[in-house]
């Protein structure tokens, strides 16, 4: 275990300092942690940092232009988000909250299939039935989103459940906020996962905040991660913006769950420099300088920090990336634009797998009936 | 062909079914060792093991969340809540996650599973063992909604169940799990989904029942024949999707409708019947439909049988319809 004394105290005036770091400050990394990523392996890492970030601050815009309805981000919290999914294996599944587009990008959800979803188009996978953000993807083994921020918890307990019973041996990597631990669905997984020792990694993204209503409120216990004694299952605090820790805590909890371990609960400490969504102003509960502490330890800079000491990255590719990822946004955005929403039938559809007599009714009458006044952009 | 009861039956399509397809694993409370508390699940733990009769920790929000993502990962759970009555913290989780799955995923993923649970009172259970909440399950989009009344029927309709490729809630009715006996077959059937029956024909009321009620109706109705009135009982069966066709068939050819169950009357699936009868046969209304229910109560202790839309209530109300 490594001493973080730097952590902001506004985090949590009492909260011990147990918490695992590789990147320190000078970036070198900690031998006892340190997972050992190979150079290109760093890199792809932090490309996907970069294009998380730099899609939400274009998606922001758009919704802000009114032309998109919603975004929900994930600022400042690239590290947790992306280097879980990393350390996943590929036969493992993703259970989101709905914060990690940039996971499901990096496993492999198209770019104009995620933009297509922000537009809720015709070529949205879920044919836009559900807001911006709350997309699907299951050639990445990425679980369908829903907003109620605990009940993917129970889910991915029971998915990698049924693949012990199955003989195989598949794990889940669930994400959920802060506010999540209130939830019914943390407590029954958590539980569930102890008992039956279920090969399942649980990423709380401690960001701070749940909407407007800080950690004290969900919780009067010091930590998250003291949750999971419990329920009989280790529970880990993680620096969450320090990607290379994320990915060894990770992988070290996909070890135990192949061994037959079962479980383990990660508290990846990080903070959300953004708004809950595009839906609320942060500076009606939050003070502008408590983000301060925060912005210089951007999971983004840091990793960068790392790279330019090793003159693996400079100011020159970081403008060739940011052109990249923009030219393709736009790409995106111009194609999704342009297509046309879903059809009405679509509304009917996948109801149940066969729409049943009252289904078909009510769509012959929504077909023969008037047209609502169009509401798509 | 062998006599069985409902516990029996549903045994046997459970035994079948786990027989037959390895993904098949049943969940609940008490529902390894000890085989239920109504022991419809006696001997499956001793057959195929405590990995796929699990006794789990008593939270039915996990249970069913649980069930949800091992249906994802291609398992096919049953899940039986003791009783239906404690069926509410898992409510989230059916109506927003294992109703919506294939929906919200474009189709990507379809959850499927099978809850079982008990319903319906006249056990001296209370308002916590006899609770018959349909009408919150038949509201819901993306569920299927079954209710035998027989063992024939149980069997049959839960092997359905099983192969429907939608999310199924199972009632079973508790108060003739053991009373209502029948044959059997052996060998595995399916009795499909979306058909009605019609257990009495008669030509001057018709009287929707499911359930235990539909045995209450039948009483009822054998009464009114003293009395020169001829009521033609329909077994829903299954509750939603509704047969339509069977009932509106029967309505047009007797013009009055009597309805029968034991939840609650305000919003109650009968509210609806009516409606989809008003809609589609208004023409040949003879008179107003009645509905024959459970009060707008909590379901009482002690005048659990005042409460109960039993023969002696069905009865004048089919006479009354019948005469008016």
């Amino acid at each position: 275990m490594d001493m973080m004394p730097d952590i902001p105290a506004t985090f949590r005036p009492e909260q011990p300092s147990k918490v695992i770091r590789v990147l320190s400050d000078d970036a070198t990394l900690d031998p006892r942690h340190d997972p050992r990523l190979n150079e290109s392996e760093v890199l792809e890492l932090y490309r996907w940092m970069v294009t998380t970030r730099q899609l939400d601050e274009r998606l922001v815009a758009l919704q802000r232009q009114g032309r998109i309805g919603f975004h929900v981000g994930s600022l400042g919290e690239e590290a947790a988000i992306i280097g879980a999914a990393f350390a996943m294996r590929k036969k493992d599944w993703l259970f989101p909250c709905y914060r990690e587009f940039g996971a499901a990008l990096m496993r492999g959800l198209p770019l104009q299939v995620f933009i297509d979803n922000m537009f809720g188009n015709a070529n949205d996978t879920v044919l836009g039935r559900q807001m911006p953000n709350h997309s699907t993807h299951r050639a990445s083994g990425y679980a369908s989103v829903s907003s109620p921020v605990g009940t993917q918890i129970t889910q991915a307990v029971g998915f990698s459940w049924g693949a012990k019973i199955d003989g195989k041996d598949v794990a889940s990597l669930v994400y959920f906020g802060d506010g999540a631990t209130s939830s019914t669905d943390f407590h029954s997984g958590m539980n569930f996962a102890g008992v039956f020792k279920v090969p399942v990694v649980f990423l709380c993204r401690n960001n701070g905040w749940a909407i407007s209503v800080p950690v004290e409120r969900q919780t009067a216990t010091r930590t998250f991660a003291e949750k999971a004694a419990a329920y009989g299952i280790p529970g880990v605090r993680v620096d969450g913006n320090d990607i290379f820790a994320v990915v060894s805590v990770v992988r070290e909890a996909v070890r135990r769950g192949e061994q037959g371990l079962g479980a383990t609960l990660i508290e990846a400490i990080t903070y959300r420099m953004g708004g809950h969504s595009t839906s609320d102003d942060p500076n009606r509960y939050r003070a502008t300088d408590e983000l301060k502490p925060w912005a210089e330890r951007d999971p983004l800079e840091r990793l960068r920090q790392y790279l330019e000491r090793r003159a693996q990255w400079d100011d020159r590719k970081e403008q060739a990336l940011i052109a990249d990822i923009d030219q393709r946004f736009r790409a995106a955005v111009a194609v999704a634009e342009k297509t046309p929403p879903p059809s009405l039938e679509t509304m009917f559809e996948d109801v149940y797998e066969k729409p049943p007599w009252h289904l078909q009714e009510q769509c012959a009458e929504v077909l023969r009936g008037p047209r609502a006044p169009s509401s798509h952009s | 062909m062998p006599q069985m009861n409902m516990v029996q039956a549903i045994n046997e399509a459970l035994r079948s079914a786990m027989r037959k397809d390895k993904r098949v694993v049943v969940l609940g409370e008490d529902v390894g060792k000890v085989g239920g508390v109504f022991r419809v699940t006696a001997g499956l733990s001793e057959e195929f093991g405590e990995d796929r009769v699990v006794d789990t920790p008593l939270s039915e929000n996990g249970i069913v969340g649980c069930a949800v993502g091992m249906a994802l990962y291609g398992m096919v759970p049953i899940v039986e809540i003791q009783f239906a009555d404690f069926i509410w913290p898992a409510y989230d989780q059916i109506v927003n996650e294992l109703a919506k799955y294939r929906y919200r995923s474009g189709g990507e993923y379809p959850a499927k599973l099978v809850i079982r649970t008990p319903v319906g009172g006249g056990i001296k259970g209370g308002h916590y063992h006899s609770q018959h909440p349909e009408a919150a399950f038949i509201h819901v989009a993306g569920l299927k909604v079954v209710c035998p009344s027989n063992p024939y029927d149980a069997k049959g309709l839960l092997l359905a169940s099983i192969q429907d490729p939608d999310p199924v809630l199972f009632f079973e009715p508790k108060r003739v799990y053991r009373a209502a006996k029948g044959e059997v077959p052996e060998n595995d059937y399916l009795v499909p989904l979306e058909s009605a029956k019609v257990v009495r024909p008669g030509r001057h009321v018709t009287v929707l029942a499911y359930g235990a009620m539909l045995y209450e109706a039948l009483d009822a109705a054998a009464k009114a024949a003293e009395k020169g009135v001829e009521a033609e009982v329909i077994d829903l069966r299954t509750l939603w999707p509704v047969d339509i066709a069977t009932i509106v068939t029967s309505v047009k050819h007797t013009g009055r409708l009597v309805v029968v169950h034991e939840a609650p009357r305000t919003c109650g699936f009968g509210a609806e019947l009516v409606s989809l009868v008003v809609e589609r046969c208004f023409y040949h209304l003879e008179a107003p439909p009645v509905r024959v229910t459970g009060f707008d109560t909590p379901f009482p202790y002690t005048l659990e049988m005042e409460y109960m839309p039993l023969s002696h209530r069905i009865l004048p109300a089919l006479l009354d319809c019948a005469k008016s």
